[in-house]
């Protein structure tokens, strides 16, 4: 292959992996900053929804992508928040490096339960998960009695600087979609795909599965404790009750009302549902009733969630340049089956 | 050592309740392979015909039993024809998103239709504490468990040794397969959600006499202790839902007897992680190797 | 790729992730002269007809009893004013917002009420974690927020226009370690209570710091979580160190329950609570076992306050169930809430927290109020009440810390 050619498919794949994805992000954001940024509620609810996306789309990785049922990831979140909101309020870090820190303290976490529950499938794996949560929110209740007294147990840490801004959430949750989209789409992410269609069979080619589970949960579990860190400086308050068990099962819904496997699909939905529950707030007595019947009814209409494995990609738009659609027509279906 | 007994015996009285309310869920799961999320609002749902019942006709024990297990089958049906049915060819994960939906729908009307507040549970067995040694304990303490083992009993004889239950069985192990031998899956199916339903009544009107308080919210900390209680024990095996309560109730109290009560719950989690880890699918649950 | 192209790609990644983060803070300032003119616009037109007020509580959720009962004791304090005329002639109304008992909840349902629905005040929330997490926004809103029955001390701290009208935590736990160690004579106790709660949790800290500081000795100190039903194991421990009074600080449903099984496991100490026990169900939940215990509260019917027997009267007619401590409490907040905008004689913010803070010696159902302007906490004393045959309440003591 000639220099040039080569320097062109480079500078091709550059703009479909850079800066298509963050040209459109930045249009979508000033768009959304035009239509809503002068209202704090819509911009409160849209924050939210951000956030929601970061836990809905990492949980897809370990739930819909690698097929590993994991009802903890609530917990993880509250490692990040709680490391993260710990070391700005008590040791006055800056923002982006407690962020960081309480991400990767988070994914250490998701290692941590990755790697004994590798022997688990399915429904055992999705209990010792869920365990694994209770026990992290446990441990937080009864921190103050476990020498950690700054924690506060039941009673919560208050007065947490508020760094979250919608800017900030909607930076990081086009983060979180760019990097789990490529992850999804490197040489890990297929392989992660293979242990979720066929562990056996995976295995045979040369998988490591072992490897691949564990690295899911890393990932996945980092991305959560992300948006628990954000969650914390956006409420200014830690309390283990925003991490139970329910609110894993909240982050589950989005992710099979988006559809199992679909990044794009779980983040609409993780949206949709967030501003969904706030439609609802003044139904009062009624509010969940009707939740709960909508979310039935969607089942019952989609059993594979919006988009089922369907990804809403750039792809879909190549088809309105007509030259580029014929040419290209095969590398724009990304969906999986 | 009296403490210890008195212990000994308090945690078997609470596995037998945490037992009783996972035989329904293991059943289900044991047949139709779907986490039944909404099994505690069930649970919960039978508590409640319970309380009506006897608020009707007074505080009888049996008619409000049977009324209240009958009561849930019927919901159990209905939820299982409306909810499951068309998603039983769909992805397991949507059926148990469903549940989760039936489950907020049940915790919902129940607050909204009958009552958001705390009801006390109508006494429709005496209760008649008991002393020996200094080890107390009453007679509801002996009747759960003995109910518990009778069900126990009941149940391995339906799955075991009758007609319907050999049927189960059969689409248990294969839906299709079962249909092309003409069984009627559809059939069985709902005899498994009665009977599920109806072991959640019963469960729920025993725990209402054992624990005299009921509210809308009963059945999700009771459903996910039964929920553990059940995989624990090898999820599908009915004595191994009865083994599994038995363990997560002793396992908790003996946390509060050696360790510290702030850490219950946190210490059966842990336990229950360590014997997932040696016994990968559950106590009773045999090991299936991957067929290629 | 070789190594080159990955790091020019990462350079340039960095950047463009920069300009998205460049646009990000971008439109905060044009989003700021928006905000000034906030105010200036409602001052302009003739003020409202009618007085809208928010109200946060939980409606569904764990705890939705309390946050149904909440809901009513304002609903019925709001009605009986607009009965009056309503408050500076205009028309009391609710906006009422659920929060399902999740501090997220209430922060979205908080800033609702203020930018939506832009209310004068805010009523609520039940729990302290949840007005933890809404209060900081009504702060800074400047938009004055009560909670009826938020008891962490924190929850006031938060600024001047946070306040409460319920106890703290530390002061119904001095009273009851009081009110065991002076008036009944204890000298060993041991306290029970709900480890995922702030509220009963507080007031077991604080029994047990000041009976101790009295001189009495708690010998057990037992927990369990929230949804429990079953406290034999604890109460087995409890009864071998046989103390002469239990402290149960949890709410007057799961204290039925734990009394019950008290009685059944043999032990004879006498029960002690706080004001979560007011309720007429405590009595239907623990029968006979809850006789003779006793708990500190706000008011008692026996204290020939009129207030308090109107009310009483009043709740029983609307909606055929006696109020417990949460829909009193609540109905107080109202009343307080809608005294300052009658004093304050304008719907204006900081005009109705000054008010608000000069409450001197209202008459409302817990007891005659004045509120604290340097905590914004009340200022009332405590009733000891005890529970009699068939759950009726009698005034014990009153007692002071």
């Amino acid at each position: 292959m000639s220099n040039a050619s080569a320097r062109s498919s480079f500078a091709a794949g550059f703009l479909r992996t850079f800066i298509a994805p963050a040209v459109i992000l930045a249009i979508l954001y000033q768009a959304i900053v035009a239509a809503f940024g002068k209202n704090d509620y819509y911009m409160y609810v849209l924050t939210l929804s951000c956030m929601n996306v970061i836990l809905a789309t990492s949980l897809n990785l370990i739930n819909g992508f690698t097929g590993q049922f994991s009802l903890g990831h609530a917990g993880f979140m509250a490692v990040g928040a709680y490391l993260a909101g710990s070391l700005t309020k008590f040791t006055h870090w800056p923002f982006v490096p407690a962020l960081v820190v309480g991400a990767i303290g988070a994914s250490l976490a998701g290692v941590l339960v990755g790697l004994p529950t590798l022997r688990l499938r399915g429904d055992y794996l999705a209990i010792a998960t869920l365990g694994f949560g209770e026990i992290i929110r446990m441990l937080i209740i009864a921190s103050d009695q476990i020498g950690l007294k700054f924690l506060e147990g039941p009673r919560g840490v208050m007065g947490i600087t508020k760094y979250t801004s919608f800017g900030w959430a909607y930076l990081l949750a086009g983060i979180s979609v760019w990097v789990l989209t490529n992850f999804i789409w490197s040489t890990h992410g297929r392989a992660c795909v293979s242990v979720r269609e066929d562990e056996v069979a995976a295995e045979a080619m040369g998988v490591n599965t072992t490897r691949y589970k564990v690295m899911a949960f890393c990932i996945g579990a980092g991305f959560a404790g992300l948006a628990g860190g954000l969650h914390a400086h956006f409420l200014q308050l830690l309390h283990p009750s925003s991490y139970d068990f329910l609110k894993s099962v909240d982050y589950l819904v989005m992710v099979v009302v988006g559809g199992m496997g679909s990044l794009t699909g779980c983040a609409v939905a993780a949206v949709f549902l967030t501003v969904f529950n706030e439609v609802l707030r003044r139904a009062l007595e009624l509010r969940m009733l009707i939740y709960a019947i909508c979310l039935v009814i969607i089942m019952l209409t989609r059993p594979q969630g919006l988009l089922g494995g369907k990804e809403i990609s750039l792809g879909a738009f190549k088809y309105l340049v007509p030259s580029y659609g014929r040419s290209r027509a095969g590398s724009g279906e990304r969906g999986l089956t | 050592m009296v403490e210890f007994v008195q212990q000994l015996i308090n945690g078997i009285s609470l596995g037998c309740i945490y037992a009783l309310i996972a035989l329904g869920y293991t059943m289900v799961y044991g047949i139709v392979r779907l986490i039944n999320f909404a099994h505690g609002d069930i649970y919960m749902v039978g508590a409640y015909i319970g309380y009506l019942t006897a608020h009707r006709i007074g505080p009888h024990f049996f008619p409000a039993l049977i009324i209240a297990m009958a009561g849930a089958a019927t919901l159990g049906v209905t939820i299982e024809k409306i909810a499951y049915k068309p998603l039983r060819y769909a992805p397991r994960i949507a059926a148990l998103t469903t549940a989760i939906g039936v489950s907020i729908f049940l915790e919902n009307a129940v607050r909204k239709f009958i009552s958001p507040n705390f009801l006390p549970f109508p006494e429709m067995i005496k209760r008649v504490p008991f002393e020996v040694r200094g080890v107390t304990f009453s007679n509801v303490q002996i009747i759960v468990p003995l109910v518990a083992l009778l069900l126990v009993i009941v149940l391995q004889y339906i799955v075991l040794r009758t007609k319907p239950g050999r049927a189960m069985r059969a689409v248990s192990l294969d839906k299709d397969c079962a249909r092309l031998m003409g069984v009627n899956v559809d059939k069985i199916v709902s005899i498994t959600f009665a009977m599920g339903s109806s072991l959640a009544a019963a469960a729920g009107v025993l725990v209402g006499i054992a624990y005299p308080r009921i509210d809308p919210y009963m059945g999700v900390m009771a459903g996910l202790k039964a929920f553990v209680s059940a995989v624990l024990g090898g999820i599908g095996i009915i004595p191994g839902a009865a083994l599994g309560g038995l363990f997560m109730g002793l396992a908790e109290v003996m946390a509060v007897h050696f360790i510290n009560s702030a850490f219950k719950d946190a210490v059966a989690f842990v336990i229950l992680i360590i014997v997932l880890l040696v016994k990968p699918s559950g106590l009773l649950g045999k090991y299936v190797s991957e067929k290629v | 790729m070789s190594t080159a192209k990955r790091l020019v790609s990462l350079v340039c990644l960095v950047l463009v992730f920069a300009l998205v983060a460049g646009c990000a803070q971008k439109p905060a300032e044009p989003a700021k002269p928006a905000e000034q003119a906030k105010p200036a616009e409602p001052a302009k037109p003739a003020e409202p007809a009618e007085i809208k007020i928010g109200v946060v509580a939980p409606i569904t959720g764990d705890v939705a009893t309390f946050g149904v009962n909440t809901h009513r004791g304002v609903e019925l304090a709001v009605k009986q004013l607009n009965d009056k005329g309503g408050v500076l002639g205009k028309k009391v109304v609710l906006k009422v917002e659920d929060d399902k008992n999740q501090p997220t909840e209430t922060a979205a349902a908080v800033q609702k009420l203020i930018t939506q629905d832009k209310v004068t005040a805010i009523i609520g929330s039940v729990a302290s974690k949840c007005t933890l997490a809404g209060a900081p926004i009504a702060q800074s809103n400047k938009v004055p927020m009560i909670s009826p029955t938020s008891t962490n001390e924190k929850v006031t701290q938060v600024g001047e226009y946070i306040f409460r009208a319920c106890f703290i935590d530390p002061f119904q736990g001095a009273v009851m370690a009081k009110f065991a160690y002076e008036n009944l004579k204890v000298k060993t106790a041991a306290c029970l209570f709900d480890v995922t709660n702030d509220y009963t949790k507080g007031l077991a800290e604080s029994f047990k710091a000041n009976f101790e500081k009295l001189g009495g000795k708690v010998v057990e100190y037992q927990t369990y979580n929230v949804g429990d039903q079953d406290f034999k194991p604890q109460l087995t421990k409890i009864k071998a160190q046989n103390p002469d009074v239990l402290f149960l600080s949890d709410y007057y449903n799961t204290v039925g329950l734990i009394a019950k099984q008290v009685r059944e496991m043999g032990l004879k100490c006498i029960l002690l609570g706080g004001d979560g026990w007011d309720s007429a169900e405590l009595g239907k939940i623990g029968g006979t076992a809850i006789e003779g215990g006793y708990f500190s509260n706000h008011y008692s019917k026996d204290a020939k306050n009129p207030e308090a027997v109107a009310f009483l009267d009043a709740f029983k007619k609307a909606y055929n169930e006696d109020p417990d401590a949460l829909a009193a409490l609540a109905y107080d907040a109202t009343m307080i809430l809608c005294d300052a905008i009658k004093r304050a004689g304008k719907l204006d913010g900081g005009a109705i927290k000054d008010a608000m803070s000069s409450t001197k010696d209202f008459k409302a159902v817990s007891g005659s109020i004045t509120i604290d302007p340097a905590t914004r906490n009340p200022i009332k004393s405590a009733v000891v009440l005890k529970v009699d045959k068939g759950g009726k309440f009698a005034f014990e003591a009153l007692v002071n810390p």
